[in-house]
């Protein structure tokens, strides 16, 4: 299918990588559908997760282990009930990046992170009640050790 | 809103299953214990407000290619 987006125009969308958000996510409820989008660029750990039902919404995601490798999820199972988990293996792990205007300072929310069950592609943003865990966590300079800039 | 006195101790029952009981309270500030059934999630509204908003925040990103964020523009 094809999507009108706000940031890229028009992009064709397959259909089978459409995620099905059943709560949405905090703030944009009333988006059930994304997809991520800039996945396959060569190494790059950001990526775009994009509004289907709303194509003006696309967010900066990135995948936090990438720069803290010792980040783990710990939620209660009945949070993630929704996502049906077989196997954590399946399961992709996305922190929602804030992007100001001076870049050495982006945020990466370490506090709600989105999960994607690959299995049956439904993802939900949880909130985990870890102090360790900032809704802000500054992680350029980290990224820049594990080589990324 | 239904607004009820409560002492120390004392508790509330919402629906069949939910009990909320004042476990403590300490000068302006009070500690509650929530007894729920465990597919109620239960947050502090400020946590929840704070994560709409800062995915809001996010979603103010300007246009840019993904290489710009990576600095291998």
């Amino acid at each position: 299918m094809q999507l009108n987006t706000k940031h890229f125009g028009v992009v064709e969308v397959n259909e089978k990588d459409i995620i099905d958000f059943p709560e949405g996510i905090p703030g944009f409820e009333y988006i059930k559908r994304f997809v991520i989008l800039g996945k396959n660029e060569d190494g790059n750990p950001f990526h775009w997760l994009q509004g289907v039902d709303d194509p003006d919404i696309a967010l900066v995601i990135i995948d936090p282990r990438t720069f803290k490798p010792d980040y783990v999820v710990d939620v209660p199972d009945e949070e993630v009930e929704i996502l049906d988990i077989k196997d954590t293996e399946k399961v992709l792990v996305f922190s929602v990046v804030v992007v100001p205007e001076d870049l050495s300072k982006m945020t990466a929310n370490l506090s709600a992170p989105i999960l994607i069950n690959i299995e049956n592609s439904r993802g939900k943003q949880v909130i985990m009640d870890n102090e360790d865990y900032p809704i802000k966590y500054y992680f350029m300079e980290e990224l820049r050790k594990v080589g990324g800039n | 809103m239904l607004a009820l006195t409560r002492k120390k101790g004392q508790s509330i029952i919402i629906g069949e299953n939910v009990e909320v009981t004042i476990v403590d309270i300490q000068g302006d500030q009070v500690k509650i214990g929530i007894d729920a059934p465990k597919n109620i999630l239960i947050h502090r509204k400020e946590i929840f407000e704070e994560i709409q908003r800062e995915n809001k925040k996010a979603a103010e990103v300007r246009v840019m290619s993904l290489k710009e964020l990576w600095g291998k523009g």
